[in-house]
């Protein structure tokens, strides 16, 4: 008894498993087909950058001043105020700054790509440039997610530069730094093995943020609340993707760099 | 002068398919939607060069029939024969090419809200044709504008247009690749009687011009009177009743009489 009630919902989990993994498949042929978008491509890229780099630039220069303000107290009990700038670079560059900037993406461009593409279904328009016998995979997934995967990083490195910058503005509110030296600082404090494993995070993020946006746009169901549900179910479902991939991130990285 | 010869046209009503080479053919077709049967036995025999009127009531599986005829949807049984090919066998490479013949006006137009009427017209010359000579491609936008009567509102986005315009820019870019077969999904619902009528019309003149073998659901009596070289009519997920339009206008059937109960 029991099992008829739970066997369905496995069979659907499993199905969208499966139909993800065709998606995704569609996805990575569609990239070579011939004929590469590339306008449409470098709209999404600029529409996506322009539409992000304020919410990015002001949450990681937040970022920076309240990491600051929280770990002066604990170092300075410590006796080590002069570890602030290295303290502060390395957990932003490793993990606060992709993982916070990478959040703040999935609400903003997976959902606006799941509601672009959802009501594009909703009002038939996927399927008319379908019957037209044009590649819809080509034009719309395409060029989707090799911009967020594109963008996630570059928006990443930027909110990295802010949040750092933001942490020299707060570290000046009590102590005296010049700029150079803090710079210095924070630049001998980081070396390759933190700033690149980040960097290859960022641009998985990238990937899950439009894969996910574009997937829940062209599998929402049809009616006008639908469009709702798919960029609602993307911001969610991609969130999750972001954590899952930090975690596994986390261990590649370890065994490789830090063993 | 292209008034003239839609008049003439319109007056005119002599069957085009002499050669009676069949295009579309449907067979025994069956589909339904979970425990819903839509379409029950469907039959249909479509000639070149023929403009049929599918009259039936709102839900009963009209635009099920035409999305079978594209491959959206795929038929539970029965045979669908398109260019004498099986739709339902075809592979992702031949569908392509068969929907390349194959013009579908949707019912609410389905215009690419994120671009102009201009780049909605352009989209399929270039990702399908794949036109690359931007004269041609100028050309064939201003020409099918001029026909849908929309030839000053290129630079619109749909989201400014009328319901009326936006049928009629839908219209436009279904026609622009020229066609074999058209597929078109209640042409005129929605419109005043004029658009209509032009739009009827320019169906009609489609036909004529580029020898497009069309079917058109309508609710529009009007429309089926101008465009129909033949009348189908359905009800209960098959076709009840065949013929010309006058024929039907006839008929003793009592589903049939129903549609032409308002025209004198
Ligand atoms: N993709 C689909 N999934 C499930 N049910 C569907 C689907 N498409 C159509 N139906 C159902 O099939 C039935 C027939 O729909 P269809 O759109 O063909 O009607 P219609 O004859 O075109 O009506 P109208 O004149 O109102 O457009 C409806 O009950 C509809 O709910
Ligand atoms: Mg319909």
């Amino acid at each position: 008894m029991a099992e008829e009630i739970i066997i369905p919902g496995w069979k659907k989990w499993l199905e969208d498993i499966g139909e993800q993994v065709s998606f995704f498949t569609r996805f990575v042929k569609n990239i070579f087909v011939g004929g590469f978008e590339w306008s449409e491509f470098v709209r999404q890229c600029y529409e996506i950058g322009y539409r992000s780099f304020m919410l990015v630039g002001i949450t990681s220069f937040i970022m920076g001043v309240v990491l600051i303000l929280q770990l002066r107290p604990t170092l300075v009990a410590f006796g080590a105020a002069s570890m602030l700038p290295k303290t502060l670079s390395v957990s932003f560059v490793r993990e606060i700054g992709p993982v916070i900037i990478a959040i703040i993406c999935a609400g903003k461009i997976a959902s606006s790509i799941g509601a672009e593409l959802g009501s594009m279904k909703v009002t038939e328009q996927l399927d008319a440039m379908d019957v037209s016998g044009a590649n819809p995979l080509q034009y719309l997934v395409v060029t989707r997610i090799l911009a967020t995967t594109i963008m996630v990083p570059i928006l990443s490195v930027m909110g990295d530069v802010i949040g750092l910058f933001g942490g020299f503005l707060a570290l000046n509110l009590r102590d005296h730094m010049s700029l150079s030296l803090y710079a210095t600082k924070v630049l001998a404090s980081l070396d390759y093995t933190d700033f690149l494993p980040a960097f290859i995070k960022t641009i998985f993020f990238g990937l899950a943020i439009g894969f996910v946006g574009c997937y829940k746009g062209f599998h929402s169901a049809r009616g006008t609340e639908s469009v709702g549900l798919a960029a609602n179910s993307a911001v969610v479902t991609a969130s999750l993707w972001i954590f899952v991939i930090d975690a596994i991130a986390v261990q590649v990285t370890s065994l490789l760099f830090y063993k | 002068m292209e008034e003239a010869t839609i008049k003439h046209q319109t007056e005119k009503k002599a069957p085009v398919h002499d050669k009676k080479e069949v295009v579309i053919e449907i067979k025994k077709l069956k589909k339904s939607f979970g425990t819903k049967q839509v379409l029950t036995n469907i039959n249909l025999t479509v000639h070149r060069g023929e403009n049929v009127v599918v009259l039936g009531k709102s839900g009963q599986g009209k635009s099920v029939t035409i999305q079978c005829i594209v491959g959206m949807l795929i038929p539970d049984s029965g045979t669908l024969k398109v260019f004498g090919e099986e739709v339902a066998e075809l592979n992702e490479k031949e569908l392509k090419e068969l929907r390349i013949k194959i013009g579908f006006l949707f019912q609410s137009g389905a215009l690419y809200d994120s671009m102009t009427v201009r780049e909605n017209l352009e989209f399929p010359l270039t990702r399908v044709l794949k036109l690359k000579d931007h004269a041609e491609i100028d050309k064939r936008v201003e020409d099918v504008l001029e026909s849908v009567g929309l030839a000053d509102a290129a630079d619109k986005m749909p989201s400014d247009l009328s319901g009326g315009m936006r049928k009629r820019a839908g219209l436009a870019r279904t026609l622009i690749v020229h066609p074999e077969i058209m597929l078109y999904d209640e042409p005129t619902t929605g419109l005043d009687p004029i658009t209509s009528r032009e739009i009827s019309e320019l169906i009609l003149n489609m036909q004529k011009k580029y020898k497009t073998t069309s079917i058109i659901i309508t609710h529009d009596m009007e429309c089926a009177r101008i465009t129909a070289d033949r009348v189908v009519i359905m009800n209960d997920g098959e076709y009840i009743e065949e013929g010309t339009f006058d024929t039907l206008h006839h008929s003793k059937n009592e589903i049939v009489k129903s549609f032409f109960k308002d025209i004198s």
